[in-house]
């Protein structure tokens, strides 16, 4: 099905993407993140420059009606920052800081084979259904 | 600043890259590149909406995977938490991510190219959260 393959396109770019930049190894973001010591600024540059073609990619991809393999766009609607938000992006902070992985660099990096990979994504899978069932 | 482990063009070109994998999806099949928003639509299905997230973290992990075998620089990740650590870190992230609509793709890359308050919000806090969660476990209680 061309919406599936599309899907894998774009995921294997992606996921092409964060192992290009590094940022499927832990100890990496973790330098990133870790200001007082001995600090790598990389992954500054892996958000600008995500950002930056995203911004000018979305921008173009938006000035149609639809998107080429589906009947709309599925866009967030949601508009006010309210306390879910504002809880869970602190709760993923904390996690992300303690770990040194987020979703997608998570998944990437099962590529590698280690089993610390899978112990994490077991775990982010149970967070991301409990969460689900708080509503 | 340790600027052997500095490493700009690579950043830049796999941030270009990660971009381009976001356009790709929104101009195609109009979705968003929130990894956390998409293995959420996996764990707990809707109805004909399963395939092309599952297809999107194939290609993740074949992607990683092709540059790892392709020969990349980056051989080897280290982990350098424990186990639990890794344990409770996923399960934040998942519920925190969850919980807050979004991850470092879905707010952080894909809401902050969608220019959205929301996620200008969820970034610099998640973002702060993070910095700080790793100067204190790794200069106040835990030692450097």
């Amino acid at each position: 099905m061309p919406r599936s393959l599309a899907a894998g396109l774009a995921g294997l770019i992606f996921g092409l993407g964060l192992a290009i930049a590094e940022m499927i190894n832990p100890a990496k973001i973790l330098a990133f993140l870790d200001i007082a010591g001995d600090w790598d600024p990389s992954l500054a540059l892996v958000f600008l420059a995500a950002v930056g073609v995203a911004f000018f990619g979305y921008g173009w991809a938006l000035t149609v009606e639809k998107p080429a393999l589906a009947d709309s766009f599925s866009l967030p609607e949601k508009t006010r920052i309210d306390v879910r938000l504002v809880v869970g992006a602190a709760i993923f902070g904390i996690g992300w800081g303690l770990g040194g992985l987020c979703p997608g660099p998570g998944l990437a990096s099962i590529a590698y084979g280690n089993f610390d990979s899978l112990f994490f994504i077991t775990a982010m899978g149970l967070g991301l259904y409990s969460a689900g069932e708080i509503g | 600043m340790r600027m052997e482990n500095f490493t700009p063009i690579s950043a830049l070109l796999g941030g270009a890259l990660i971009g381009l994998g976001a356009t790709v999806l929104l101009a195609l099949n109009g979705r968003i590149a929130g990894i956390s928003g998409i293995t959420a639509g996996i764990i707990r299905p809707a109805r004909n909406d399963w395939a092309w997230r599952a297809m999107f973290v194939a290609g993740l992990i074949a992607g990683a995977a092709a540059y790892r075998f392709g020969g990349g620089p980056l051989q080897d990740l280290q982990f350098i938490p424990s186990t639990l650590a890794i344990v409770l870190a996923g399960f934040l992230v998942g519920f925190g991510a969850r919980l807050g609509g979004g991850c470092t793709s879905g707010h952080g890359i894909c809401g902050l190219a969608r220019v959205s308050k929301r996620s200008m919000v969820a970034t610099a806090i998640f973002s702060t959260a993070a910095v700080t969660t790793v100067y204190l476990l790794h200069h106040v209680w835990g030692g450097a």
